[in-house]
């Protein structure tokens, strides 16, 4: 993407994370207190809103030399580098084979504590599984959810946004309706009724998450499609005679594309916490995938003789979204 | 203004319509719904029998109608588990669950008011990094993992605290830390940047060049405004905490609607589940409308908004 691109692309994405708070005069403005809610709401708006004079200065800078990326984008991108690479390897090769068990191995403990023994560092399970294959291994079914559940989210959240946006009325006016619908209730409620009713399954997880998440990305389409729909290289390509499906495809999504991509790293995040909560309930991924959440859900019989089942688990999720998070952070700066 | 309450109450209805819809369609969702009532080898009479018990050999609009009827009555069915009003069962656990969320909402706001209006006053220096990253740690840690640790360390180890059950003071303590970790992270991201933003206005530099003292500036122009998006958040939080509390309740067997919805899911009781989904989001719709009719008090942007349109 050239230089000038991307100043135009920050800043159609700026004026449409900050349209329908900014405007108060229009219809929109009725809709504030219920646009800007709910935990999800405000992850976006802190993707998307920050530092306008910031973000001047560096469209200006833009012009003359790409921006290094930040500390917090090399931080948590190593993060999110090393569990990808994790997951790649586990594909082909763990220490043990994550399911393999053995009682007279059970409980054994991590490898600085007495009675460890050599080959199983983080210890094992109380049926004698190697902790560190099963984190390995669970590293493929945290990434593969978070990041399938948001394209489905995504997915379905760009079309309405789209359609929101660009084509006004009735349309508008049913998605924003669903918006506001879905916007209500918490995500991790909704997924886990449904769950309740469908059954465990990793593709269920997937979908379920994909489904209570499309809100966010619709939100910031259609706001953002607003906004680009107004310019004038758009009114300059339709007096050309372009048709809707072209507008849309050359003009109107390369725009507002950037937001989208903040809003879905941090929504990537988001759900695999969602995921580790589901199958730590029971209710998420079945326990014959291996899961971290999974593996929280197994140990906590164990937890107080053998606190290690209960840490990894639990660390491997942390560092992964905290990673995902400070990458998301570094990118909307 | 009464616009915008006529409105809003609309949108309100709408929710809780929605909201009957998929708890309705939830049974239907998990197949047969008349296979779990009877036994295995139960003859087709029978089979048929419950069938018109339940009214499901009607037209699913008729069925739809029959239930919402009867919600509305405050009628939301029978346990299958202990045959007794799922309704009852549910609105018994909702005290508990609102202590719980009411003191978590109450803990993160005493952290994230403070570290959020010191990161903002010290931007980019050491106050704002260090509780920077203590916000990203609340909302990047898995809350139920976070309860399993506090009660390793403190039950467990420390044997300050009891881990689980509820009656005490006590048994408030881990669980309310452990619900607000996530509220506390997004709120002192979003006090920070609400005050941040309210302190580059023009009014604020106004303010100041008028001479005014910084403590006046602070109290009467920054803070005043900065609360704004801040109520709306945290009303809205109320909602999140309520639904976070589902998966933290189970943690410490906290006799909430939360535990009682994943018992109930265990036991694939129905009625219960559904009755918990319809009474949380009753709950936190009443709230949000609560919240934004607050929010209209506070800023006089919006009063104007709706008598424009």
């Amino acid at each position: 993407m050239s230089a000038d691109a991307e100043g135009v692309a920050g800043t159609a994405g700026d004026g449409g994370a900050v349209g329908p708070l900014a405007i108060a005069g229009q219809p929109d403005a009725v809709r504030l207190p219920a646009a800007a809610v709910g935990q999800q709401a405000a992850t976006t708006a802190d993707a998307g809103a920050d530092h306008r004079p910031a973000r001047a200065a560096a469209v200006r800078r833009v012009g003359r030399r790409r921006r290094l990326p930040n500390r917090q984008v090399l931080v948590g991108g190593a993060l999110v580098l090393v569990t990808i690479c994790v997951a790649l390897v586990s594909l082909v090769w763990t220490p043990r084979p994550p399911q393999a068990q053995d009682l007279s191995l059970s409980l054994l403990p991590p490898f600085w504590m007495d009675g460890a023994r050599p080959g199983f560092p983080f210890g094992t399970d109380l049926n004698g599984r190697d902790l560190l294959s099963q984190i390995m291994a669970g590293a493929q079914a945290s990434l593969f959810v978070g990041v399938a559940s948001v394209v489905v989210g995504g997915t379905i959240g760009l079309l309405l946004g789209l359609l929101a946006g660009y084509f006004g009325g009735w349309i508008e006016a049913l998605v924003m309706r669903l918006v506001d619908i879905q916007l209500s209730l918490p995500g991790v409620l909704l997924a886990i009724a449904i769950l309740a009713a469908t059954g465990k399954g990793l593709l269920n997880v997937v979908l379920v998450l994909g489904f209570v998440s499309w809100v966010q990305y619709a939100r910031i389409v259609r706001a953002s499609t607003l906004g680009v729909r107004a310019q004038e290289y758009v009114l300059g390509a339709r007096a050309l005679g372009a048709n809707d499906a072209r507008i849309i495809r050359r003009h109107i999504l390369p725009n507002i594309l950037p937001p989208i991509l903040v809003v879905a790293t941090i929504n990537v995040s988001s759900n695999i916490l969602a995921e580790a909560a589901l199958s730590y309930l029971g209710v998420g991924v079945p326990l014959s995938t291996v899961t971290w959440g999974g593996m929280l859900n197994e140990g906590k019989n164990v937890f107080e003789l053998a606190w290690w089942n209960a840490l990894w688990p639990g660390l491997a999720i942390l560092l992964v979204v905290f990673g995902i998070n400070l990458l998301g952070d570094g990118l909307s700066e | 203004m009464i616009g915008y309450l006529v409105q809003r109450l609309w949108q309100a209805i709408l929710v809780l319509l929605a909201v009957s819809v998929l708890s309705f369609v939830l049974i239907f969702l998990s197949g047969d719904p008349v296979a779990s009532l009877v036994p295995l080898n139960a003859r087709q009479e029978d089979v048929d029998n419950i069938r018109r018990q339940y009214n499901l050999d009607q037209p699913i609009v008729v069925q739809y109608a029959i239930f919402l009827r009867r919600a509305v009555a405050g009628d939301l069915g029978e346990s299958f588990k202990f045959r007794s009003d799922a309704l009852s069962m549910v609105l018994g656990r909702l005290p508990n669950t609102m202590l719980l969320a009411c003191t978590s909402m109450l803990l993160s706001m005493l952290i994230s008011l403070p570290l959020g209006i010191l990161a903002a006053s010290y931007k980019g220096r050491l106050p704002d990094a260090l509780s920077s990253l203590v916000a990203l740690l609340g909302i990047s840690m898995p809350s139920f993992w976070l309860g399993v640790i506090l009660i390793l360390v403190f039950a467990g180890g420390l044997r300050w605290l009891p881990a689980s059950g509820s009656g005490t003071w006590q048994h408030l303590v881990l669980p309310t830390i452990t619900v607000s970790a996530f509220a506390t992270g997004l709120l002192i991201r979003l006090v920070r940047r609400s005050v941040a933003d309210t302190m580059a206005q023009m009014f604020v530099v106004t303010a100041r060049s008028k001479g005014l003292s910084e403590r006046t500036i602070a109290w009467t122009h920054v803070l005043r405004n900065s609360a704004i998006p801040v109520v709306t958040v945290m009303g809205l939080q109320f909602g999140a905490l309520l639904g976070g509390s589902v998966v933290v309740e189970t943690v410490f067997a906290w006799p909430g609607v939360g535990w009682l919805m994943i018992q109930a899911i265990e036991a694939r009781d129905l009625p219960v589940i559904r009755a918990a989904v319809l009474m949380l989001a009753l709950f936190i719709v009443v709230i949000n409308l609560v919240v934004d009719v607050l929010y209209t008090l506070l800023d006089p942007r919006i009063r104007l908004g709706a008598k424009a349109g």
